[in-house]
């Protein structure tokens, strides 16, 4: 058997766009013990039918297979990719980050979130709510930058991937 | 704001009839009620097992109306659902169920939990309060699609008249196709009461296609190539292999034979291969056969096929058929790999993939290790010779009697009416000496509670195996604590003259509780008498049954004949030692070759350990 090492995997369905499915998704998750890092959901075709779900999860590569092969059983699933096991792919997430400061941990702030290239897009005399978008790890330290310099405050999307290349969840 | 559909409350629905449709026919004005018996009628439902109630009136009164359709009423939601299991498994199609809202749908929620372990496709229809009322905590109002969701394969809430038909003929696909199980509609009264279009299911598109891969013939020939390469082979067949169908089990025959390798089967699979050939070992697992559960830890190649290694099966996980080569033909891909890791996957339909393996049989260089087979063949026999199932019923005519006895003498009794026969178990000790003692040459006779364990199977099991085949011998082997959990279906019995043989192994115990506390809880045995029990002949008697009832070993034979002769339903009160316990077996956390076995076969084997007791 292969080295089964624990590790993280961004997982994207296509599913019919029906009233239950999403629960459909987390109760398999929630019932089978598989833990979800962060879940995003939206339609993604023109005539709104279908969705696309994007979860991290953690589990080694042969709990990861199980995950898909438990997903793929769904109904209203009509695709299941493991993108991270399929090769390079695109994963990114927003943030909005309130801080409130004034003195030097302000400025500071600013400072910081011009080396992020995230965008102020609320600014008050004493606070900031930064958006930045970016993978999961770069928001991470942005956020832990933060934290001594006022943060407040944390929203965030979770992740939205896709495959890099010409390649799509239908053709992989 | 953007809306997130898959949240909750939104009118679209898949399945879409074809856009063609609704103009292609005359509108004719039916109410959705009489377009659910329509859609039924079509789907070639002869049979519905049910309980009214207020939010399925409309669909009760629809029925009433034609007289195609037939139904059972039954006397707990709970045995609709297991009457509607052993209707489909004993005959191949898919059960229904009708259930009302509320109280009506969620004690329909252990059968069809039954039903999904078990792979037994249903459809089970609810009746829910109307739309408008939904969300108001209206009366007899559950959440059922949310309470179902974790237990059926598929559910719907029908939320708009057209969305009915296309509902019902998606239901029937997907209960039936690839890995079976039970689809549950929740049908608000105002959809049944309303008018509704009809659509046939032709015009529906059913979301079932990418269940059913063909098997990949590499993955085939690479299996035949290791079993050709094995000196001690093994199958190892499941519930699959009957679902397949009788042409798979037919053809499972044909590859068994023509390979001479020896076959073990789980609780689900009896009947896939004839019981009473040379080349079958028997039940496999936690009470299996010495033999079956030897020659799995022993293989060299292990062929499961429809199998899924249930724990039941595998004992200890680390431990379990060490050092084989192990094929796992199966068509739920969620099954590859989930316990045992596998060398060769094969994913598809069983009676497919069987075929294939004849045709690579036959295709391949010839089998060259006739002399290692016969040497396994030899060893296997060797462990036959102990004769696990060996007890010791004191012969005087006023002994107690042997459960074991009592068990085997019903199933050679039952053989030698040389009758059609079906039979249900409850849930025990006395299933497990039933699936011993009980072999059976033909599929879909065996009717039991694997996956679940659920007592009060048995008895409605057999009402649906009756009902079935109205002319059959249908036996239900049952515990006395078991049979009291849905004994008001001797009221459905009687209703409807199923000539029922229930068989009570008495023995005053909630036997296998009593089991598990002697050995593993130092016999104390906490809450395991079932004290205060009923008089079970005169009980028979008030449901219009026949009661009998043997206390002692000469009383035995002539109390089964006498069952087995009477044209109704009998209830037999079989009165049997209180203390015996079932082996061989398998402790939970030990391995197959830690066997403990029966006092007249001496060989102990493991201790059960700490991590055995956490087990279940
Ligand atoms: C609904 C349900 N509750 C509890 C159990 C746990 N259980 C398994 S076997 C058993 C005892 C069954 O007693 P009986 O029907 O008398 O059969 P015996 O073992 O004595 O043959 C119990 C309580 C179960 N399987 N199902
Ligand atoms: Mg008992």
């Amino acid at each position: 058997m292969q080295q089964e090492t624990p590790g993280s995997a961004v997982i994207s369905l296509l599913v019919d766009n029906e009233s239950g499915a999403l629960a459909r998704i987390v109760g398999l998750f929630s019932g089978r013990g598989y833990n979800i890092q962060s879940l995003t959901v939206a339609p993604v075709d023109e005539l709104g039918m279908q969705s696309r779900v994007n979860i991290v999860t953690t589990g080694t590569p042969a709990d990861i297979r199980q995950i898909k092969a438990q997903v793929e059983r769904l109904v209203p699933v009509s695709r299941v990719v493991n993108l991270t096991a399929e090769g390079p792919h695109v994963a990114r997430e927003m943030a909005l980050i309130k801080v409130v400061s004034s003195g030097e941990p302000r400025t500071e702030a600013l400072r910081i979130a011009q080396a992020f290239r995230a965008r102020a897009v609320d600014t008050t005399a004493s606070s900031f709510v930064f958006e930045l978008t970016g993978s999961t790890d770069k928001l991470d330290s942005f956020i832990e930058l933060m934290r001594p310099l006022g943060l407040v405050e944390v929203s965030r999307t979770g992740v939205a991937a896709i495959c890099r290349g010409p390649q799509t969840i239908q053709s992989l | 704001m953007r809306p997130s559909p898959l949240m909750g409350d939104q009118d679209k629905m898949t399945p879409q009839t074809a856009s063609s449709a609704p103009d292609a026919q005359k509108p004719q004005t039916l109410s959705g009620a009489e377009v659910l018996m329509r859609a039924l009628d079509e789907q070639g439902v002869e049979v519905i097992f049910g309980y009214p109630g207020g939010a399925v009136l409309p669909i009760y009164d629809a029925l009433f109306r034609q007289n195609r359709i037939r139904h059972i009423l039954v006397r707990h939601e709970q045995a609709a659902v297991h009457a509607a299991e052993a209707y489909a498994r004993s005959t191949g199609k898919v059960g229904v169920v009708l259930v009302t809202s509320g109280p009506g749908a969620t004690n329909a929620v252990t059968g069809l939990l039954d039903a999904l372990m078990d792979s037994i496709p249903l459809v089970c229809l609810a009746g829910q309060v109307p739309s408008s009322l939904i969300g108001n905590d209206a009366f007899q109002e559950a959440d059922t699609t949310g309470i179902t969701r974790p237990v059926t394969k598929y559910n719907y809430l029908v939320r708009k008249p057209e969305d009915l038909a296309p509902a019902v003929h998606e239901a029937f696909a997907i209960a039936r196709s690839g890995r079976p199980g039970p689809v549950l509609i929740d049908l608000p009264k105002n959809i049944t009461v309303g008018n509704a279009p009809y659509a046939a299911a032709s015009q529906t598109t059913a979301r079932v296609a990418k269940r059913m891969p063909e098997p990949d013939r590499d993955a085939v020939k690479r299996a035949v190539a290791a079993m050709k390469k094995s000196c001690r082979p093994l199958f190892y067949i499941g519930g699959g292999v009957i679902n397949a169908g009788p042409e798979a089990c037919a053809n499972l025959r044909k590859l068994v034979k023509l390979t001479g390798f020896p076959i073990t089967s789980t609780l689900m699979g009896f009947g896939a291969y004839p019981g009473s050939d040379a080349q079958y070992l028997g039940m496999l697992g936690m009470h299996g056969m010495y033999e079956a559960n030897l020659a799995t830890h022993g293989c060299d190649v292990l062929i499961a096929l429809g199998s899924r290694f249930d724990d039941r099966v595998t004992g200890r996980v680390d431990a379990f058929s060490p050092d084989s080569f192990k094929i796992h033909a199966d068509i739920d891909p969620s099954q590859i790999n989930k316990i045992i890791h596998v060398d060769q996957p094969i994913v598809g339909d069983a009676g497919r993939i069987i075929t294939m393996m004849i045709e690579e049989w036959e295709s391949q260089p010839a089998y060259g290790h006739q002399t290692e087979l016969a040497a396994w063949w030899e060893q296997i026999e060797a462990w036959r010779a102990l004769d696990c199932l060996r007890f010791s019923q004191d012969p005087a005519p006023d002994a107690i009697i042997k459960p074991q006895q009592a068990i085997r003498r019903i199933y050679e009794l039952a053989r030698e009416t040389k009758r059609e026969t079906y039979v249900s178990t409850e849930v025990g000790q006395h299933q497990m000496w039933a699936a011993q003692y009980f072999r059976f040459d033909e599929p879909n006779r065996w009717l039991t509670s694997g996956g679940l364990g659920t007592m009060g199977y048995g008895l409605p099991a057999a009402v649906g195996a009756q009902v079935a085949h109205p002319d059959a011998l249908v036996l239900d082997i049952a515990g006395e604590a078991s049979t009291l959990m849905n004994i008001q279906e001797l009221g459905t019995i009687a209703q409807y003259r199923l000539p029922v043989k229930l068989f009570i192994i008495n023995n005053h115990y909630m036997g296998m509780v009593r089991q598990w506390q002697e050995l593993l809880h130092g016999s104390r045995y906490s809450e395991s008498y079932s004290d205060a029990l009923p008089d079970f002949v005169k009980l028979a008697e008030s449901f219009h049954a026949r009661g009998l009832r043997a206390t002692r070993l000469d009383e035995l034979d002539d109390t089964i004949r006498a069952a087995l002769a009477h044209d109704g339903p009998v209830v037999v009160d079989l009165c049997v030692t209180e203390g015996e316990n079932c082996f061989p077996m398998i402790p939970s956390g030990a391995a197959h070759n830690e066997m403990i076995l029966g006092p007249e076969q001496e060989e102990r084997g493991a201790k059960v350990t700490r991590e055995g007791m956490m087990l279940v």
